[in-house]
């Protein structure tokens, strides 16, 4: 039993090692060669993605490449790499060569647009603004929520301890900044001075502000800090889906809609020869079966009909504002909100 | 020229040319280049705007937070590090040479392994930390956490500085002293101190600009709030994220001119010791 073991890790130990080196040697050719060498019009992309997505893109890729085989008879290869969004978008200007970008924050891909790298008005190419599925924030609390966190103005009062990452490192934390702006908004009618004090009173609350979605999760979940996190609503979905019995996942009255964008990488994609099938890689992400999963994994599917099968899990009564309507567009928010100096920094002046 | 050229034709040994021309080439690609091109980064950002980046009051902040958590583990290093390094060198006890090579373990373990086991360790739910929480001692995401990692990983530099150096250091001196009838405490800062404080200096210097720098293992620990436990390598990692280079490398700039201050000091200071050790 034991040898088999053994023999059974060094296996796989030796699996590893081949497909690494293979792996060096096969970059050194260009991608289109590769399909040619092995026979079956085998074709891979690369798909750059944000921290959260992981889960989601291992599955939707098994549900790609049977679609694809069965249209075109193609083998399709698809490589995943998560981050930070900025990060990953990042890393693409500086030439991680990507086919297709899916993104949490549309400004990041606008980064990559300015370097001529994804098209022109590249958020009207697939419908509803390239956001096959969209997300909100939520609150992830302790199992019976002993804090009895309710809503927004539960968060800010005096004595809770709130996770969030940093909205200067991670698009996830600029949606819950956002979010949490939005409901002030609304309850003060949009005073802003009060707007600020809310937010002041928020991260007063803030004991700890990582520099990513996931590693806040961590801190939550894992290092038992604090007593609600700020997240997305399918990392929460995720969190319980792993500690069964331990959270709870409470919907604000008001959040914001987040919608994670998606693009190709055309420059890259071209020198690929992959334009076609990365394009039905993303046009795929709308089609029933690719909603249905998306809902699974905790994401709102932009298909109406297919949120309506998951009502269940979804807290439909929110009232979701949209970044457009009621920030004017990232490129203003983010002025307003994140650049140095801005509404963000001076929350934290003394 | 002619002086520089008849210097290295009277070496005894040949090949000056050749190592001259290794230790530039090396350096120029692995270390100045590099750095130069900071500078010339650099130079296409306004000098108004540079001070701006630098001066910021969240930026000056952090380089509060970076200089002290450093400087303290740094301190901690140098008489911790002291004191393990004597005991390997003095001493021979079960598992010696294992726990011996245990301590580059800091130098192999990627650092946000070392962050976050640390991280996890240390928080009101590890094993440390709940015991120390009792006592109203909070250790992950407070400044005494980001000292703690720097710690961690500083701590090799001042062993392997000293370790050497007490090797080769003669016990005959000690043993004279105590028949002379020196006390232990006097013998220490007499004869032993002396000979160790360049090889601690170093070691000290080694650790304080390793823990200025490090972002992997002391951004899980550290809470990262601003003003508060937020260190310059996160500040840096944030412009960079807001696709803001200029301020990141402006940054990265005086952290850059601080580190070589630091070493050039630890250096000058080295030197006088040594100079006054040997009399």
């Amino acid at each position: 039993m034991g040898n088999r073991k053994l023999l059974h890790t060094r296996t796989i130990a030796c699996g590893l090692l081949a497909a690494g080196l293979l792996n060096l040697f096969a970059g050194c050719g260009s991608r289109a060669q590769q399909a040619s060498l092995s026979g079956s019009a085998a074709v891979s992309i690369v798909n750059v993605s944000y921290d959260a997505t992981r889960e989601f893109y291992e599955e939707y890729n098994a549900l790609f490449q049977t679609y694809w085989a069965k249209k075109t008879g193609q083998n399709v290869e698809v490589t995943q790499s998560h981050g930070g969004s900025g990060k990953q978008a990042r890393s693409v200007l500086a030439g991680n060569e990507a086919d297709v970008v899916t993104l949490a924050l549309e400004s990041d891909v606008d980064e990559l647009q300015k370097a001529g790298l994804t098209a022109d008005g590249w958020i009207h190419q697939l419908p509803s603004d390239s956001a096959p599925y969209t997300s909100t924030i939520v609150f992830l609390v302790r199992k019976g929520n002993p804090k009895n966190i309710k809503d927004w103005n539960d968060v800010v009062k005096s004595g809770r301890q709130v996770i969030t990452p940093n909205p200067k490192s991670s698009g996830g934390a600029k949606w819950n900044f956002l979010a949490a702006w939005a409901y002030a908004d609304r309850l003060y009618g949009g005073e802003e001075s009060k707007d600020l004090a809310f937010m002041k009173a928020l991260y007063r609350n803030v004991s700890v502000l990582d520099s990513g979605s996931r590693g806040a999760a961590a801190t939550f979940v894992e290092n038992g800090q604090g007593d609600v996190l700020l997240t997305w609503e399918n990392e929460a979905f995720l969190a319980m889906r792993e500690h069964p019995g331990a959270f709870e996942v409470v919907t604000p009255s008001v959040s914001i809609l987040a919608q994670p964008s998606v693009a190709v990488v055309h420059t890259y994609a071209k020198k690929h020869g992959t334009e076609k099938v990365a394009k039905a890689y993303l046009q795929y992400l709308y089609s029933d079966e690719a909603q249905r999963l998306e809902a699974q994994n905790g994401y709102r599917p932009t298909n109406k009909k297919i949120l309506q099968e998951f009502r269940r899990n979804f807290d439909l009564k929110v009232q979701l504002v949209t970044i457009a309507d009621a920030f004017g567009g990232w490129s203003k928010a983010d002025q307003k909100f994140f650049a140095d100096g801005a509404v963000f920094d001076q929350i934290y002046e003394k | 020229m002619p002086a520089f050229k008849k210097a290295a034709q009277n070496r005894v040994i040949p090949g000056f040319g050749l190592s001259m021309g290794i230790t530039v080439s090396m350096l120029s690609l692995v270390v100045l280049i590099p750095l130069f091109s900071i500078v010339v980064y650099l130079s296409g950002c306004s000098f108004s705007a540079f001070w701006q980046a630098v001066t910021d009051a969240k930026t000056v902040a952090a380089y509060r937070v970076s200089l002290t958590c450093s400087a303290a583990a740094a301190a901690v290093n140098a008489v911790m590090g002291t004191l393990l390094a004597w005991a390997f060198t003095r001493y021979r006890f079960p598992f010696c040479r294992l726990l011996n090579g245990m301590i580059e373990l800091p130098f192999a373990l990627p650092t946000s392994v070392a962050g976050i086991s640390l991280t996890a360790m240390y928080s009101e739910k590890g094993w440390v930390g709940s015991w120390l929480s009792q006592f109203g001692i909070k250790i992950s995401y407070t400044t005494a956490g980001i000292t703690m990692a720097m710690i961690f990983i500083g701590m090799p530099f001042v062993v392997r500085s000293i370790q050497p150096v007490l090797e080769k250091l003669n016990p005959q001196y000690e043993e004279a002293a105590l028949t002379m009838g020196a006390s232990r405490t006097r013998i220490f800062f007499k004869i032993l101190l002396p000979e160790l404080l360049p090889a601690i200096l170093t070691g000290f210097g080694l650790a304080f600009s390793r823990g200025l720098g490090e972002y992997g293992s002391v951004v899980f620990i550290a809470g990262n709030i601003p003003y508060q436990t937020q260190t310059v390598p996160l500040l840096i990692m944030n412009q960079l994220e807001q696709f803001n280079d200029a301020g990141a490398t402006s940054i990265a700039l005086v952290m850059i001119l601080f580190a070589f201050l630091l070493l050039l000091g630890m250096n000058f200071i080295q030197a006088r010791v040594s100079r006054i050790a040997r009399g």
